[in-house]
């Protein structure tokens, strides 16, 4: 159909099109995935075998929920994951904090290259320190435990750069105020510098926290059998070989697993956005 | 209330000095203002003062006790900062009692004494803002009542009113000038801007290169600089100076050579600066020079501005030295280009040697006119 509207306009409504069709198409990439998995979990283990599988649970089975969530102890493995993942949350936020402050306040020796070292921690993946903390965490004799679980990741090169940037945001000025008005650095921290930063503190506790919550490798080599300190991702995966092994009851817990997630990530989504984007546009 | 002093005081950044054995002594209740251009070492001189900075040499008294070591949190001084530094994420009413709550004032005495600051500044209708609810003039006035609310025994101002605007300023500047008298404290005040310096400071230092050029109240500063750096830069518009000879013509009269004219020269003047053949700079007031067919001066019209109740017209010699002239507006202005001559009564000038240190004749020489006297030619 021909258009009446002048060129600049008809570009406009082109852009826009494809913009959206970009975005449409990206919402369901990520989004389609985490559909498919409540679908499914609702669906009953016969109706998976389907090709094509079904799309939308005409008859929800609400049981394999509750059996994910009793019977494959889904109740205890939560628990574990919310204990280790606060414990590293906490820990991440306030070593970042007092690392972050330092490096953006106070003066003394070496004080660039140490965070030249802390920024190259962020080059070298996990995954190669994993035979000496594991060795670490042995001789310790912390297998098995929180600690194990918790204590190597306590503090991020990350987080300190994250919060380094926010606090070197704040004017040297009243810093010096604060001085003269009798606020040492651990006051002045927690009276000013901290409330003042409250946006990277929180993008980095919502960081901290998907990182925490997502662990698999790490719990897997720390914990072994009982479920005492055994996290949700081991337990989900503990699923397959019990007599649970249902894919929908694996699925029912999966979604259980996703929902703290899912619910930080609505409640933080601005933090999380306006940290990604600090700086962009002004 | 406590007097400051520096002594000697000495501070380097690097291998710069940015303040060289300064010896200044500010009084008990005293407005003393540090003026001088950027980077001339007035920040850092009450940086020194605060304790946010140690002298490398000399030392710095607060009540004639020497407090280089002291850190700023016992020197019981309160500073201004040119930009406020309000914490925006308190209410106006915390930034006041800020602090208050780490010196052990109880909760009622705190609200007593923030009460009384927000109403010395007018602040009592808004405690309960937030500093990027106020306007520049009320967030000012905020810091100020941060400073007055410990009752200090000094403070000290750094530009504060460098980020208003000028009508803002000016009413501003009265304000401090009012506070200051009412409290009686002792405040060292830093500025460029030497309109601020001369309508506020009891005295005023006048600093170039981290060196205190001079020390006097701000009419004897006017009156009688001690060298071409203060003459041209207090005053607005600062002090005309000229080059010149001197030479002794007929009848053993001194005339100074500027620019292939002659300019009468008092004779205690002349002998001070050297007698025959001296290099010396003449200093004259925009003020003290007129524009009429009994000038000696030749010079040429190259820009008049018109600024309401005056006019400034400058004049180009003919060794291509630039001099203002000021004049009432109602009197007849030069065009732009006219050839003009200028006149300079000898009572009006101002000797300097080559070197720029005033030459100390004696009375009657390099005094400007009282107002009235009708020196102007």
């Amino acid at each position: 159909m021909p258009s009446d509207a002048p060129p600049g306009r008809r570009a406009r409504r082109l852009r826009l099109v494809v913009r959206y069709t970009l975005l449409t198409l990206g919402a369901v990439v990520v989004l389609g995935p985490l559909y498919l998995t409540v679908v499914n979990s609702l669906l009953p283990a016969s109706a998976l075998a389907q090709r094509p599988p079904p799309l939308f649970p005409v008859h929800p089975q609400w049981h394999d929920y509750a059996a994910a969530w009793s019977q494959g102890h889904l109740d205890v493995y939560l628990r574990n994951s919310a204990i280790q993942t606060g414990i590293i949350v906490a820990g991440q936020l306030v070593t970042s904090t007092l690392a972050a402050y330092a490096f953006a306040f106070l003066r003394f020796p070496l004080r660039r290259t140490l965070f030249v070292v802390f920024l190259a921690t962020l080059m070298i993946p996990f995954e190669v320190t994993i035979v000496t903390n594991s060795t670490t965490v042995s001789d310790l004799g912390w297998y098995n435990t929180f600690a194990g679980l918790t204590v190597p990741f306590l503090a991020t090169g990350f987080g300190t750069f994250l919060l380094r940037q926010a606090f070197l945001q704040i004017p040297r000025d009243l810093r010096e105020a604060a001085a003269l008005d009798g606020y040492g650095h651990l006051r002045f921290l927690v009276r000013v510098a901290v409330p003042l930063a409250r946006p990277s503190l929180a993008a980095l506790g919502v960081f901290s926290f998907l990182a925490a919550w997502n662990q698999y490798l790490w719990p897997l080599i720390v914990t072994g059998s009982g479920t005492n300190v055994r996290t949700v991702q081991i337990g989900l995966k503990l699923l397959e070989g019990t007599q649970l092994s249902h894919v929908d009851v694996v699925l029912a817990g999966t979604v259980i697993a996703v929902v703290p997630l899912l619910v930080l990530l609505v409640v933080f989504q601005k933090q999380l956005v306006r940290s990604l984007t600090g700086g962009a546009v002004k | 209330m406590a007097g400051v002093a520096f002594r000697e005081a000495t501070k380097r950044f690097g291998g710069a000095v940015a303040l060289d054995r300064l010896d200044l002594e500010v009084g008990d209740g005293e407005l003393l203002v540090l003026l001088g251009p950027s980077g001339c070492g007035k920040t850092t001189a009450l940086r020194l003062v605060a304790g946010l900075e140690e002298p490398d040499d000399g030392a710095i008294e607060i009540g004639g006790r020497v407090v280089n070591h002291v850190e700023a949190k016992d020197r019981d001084v309160a500073m201004v900062f040119q930009s406020y530094a309000l914490y925006p994420h308190l209410s106006v009413g915390r930034n006041i009692e800020f602090p208050l709550r780490q010196r052990g004032f109880d909760r009622d005495e705190r609200r007593r004494r923030v009460a009384d600051a927000a109403s010395t500044l007018g602040l009592s209708e808004l405690l309960d803002r937030k500093p990027r609810q106020l306007s520049g003039g009320q967030r000012q006035r905020v810091a100020l009542a941060r400073a007055i609310v410990r009752e200090p025994q000094a403070f000290l101002m750094d530009e504060p009113l460098s980020n208003l605007d000028a009508a803002l300023r000016t009413q501003t500047r009265a304000d401090i000038v009012a506070l200051q008298q009412q409290l009686g404290t002792t405040t060292l005040y830093v500025t460029h801007d030497q309109v601020e310096a001369m309508t506020m400071g009891d005295r005023i230092a006048v600093m170039d290169h981290g060196v205190l050029q001079q020390v006097d109240r701000p009419q004897a500063l006017y009156d009688r600089p001690a060298n071409t750096f203060v003459a041209r830069f207090v005053g607005s518009p600062g002090m005309n100076l000229l080059p010149a000879t001197l030479e002794q013509g007929a009848g053993g009269k001194w005339e100074a050579q500027v620019a292939g004219s002659a300019l009468a020269v008092p004779e205690t003047a002349a002998t001070a600066a050297g007698g025959a053949g001296a290099a010396l700079v003449l200093g004259v007031r925009p003020e003290h020079v007129g524009i009429g067919p009994h000038g000696t001066v030749d010079a040429t019209v190259v820009i008049v501005e018109l600024l309401g109740a005056e006019v400034h017209v400058a004049c180009r010699l003919g060794d291509g030295t630039n001099v203002i002239v000021r004049q009432d507006a109602a009197a007849p202005r030069p065009a732009h280009g006219e050839a003009v001559r200028l006149a300079v009564a000898p009572a009006s000038l101002h000797v300097f040697h080559a070197s720029g240190a005033r030459v100390e004749s004696g009375a009657g020489v390099g005094h400007a006119p009282v107002p009235g006297e009708g020196a102007t030619p």
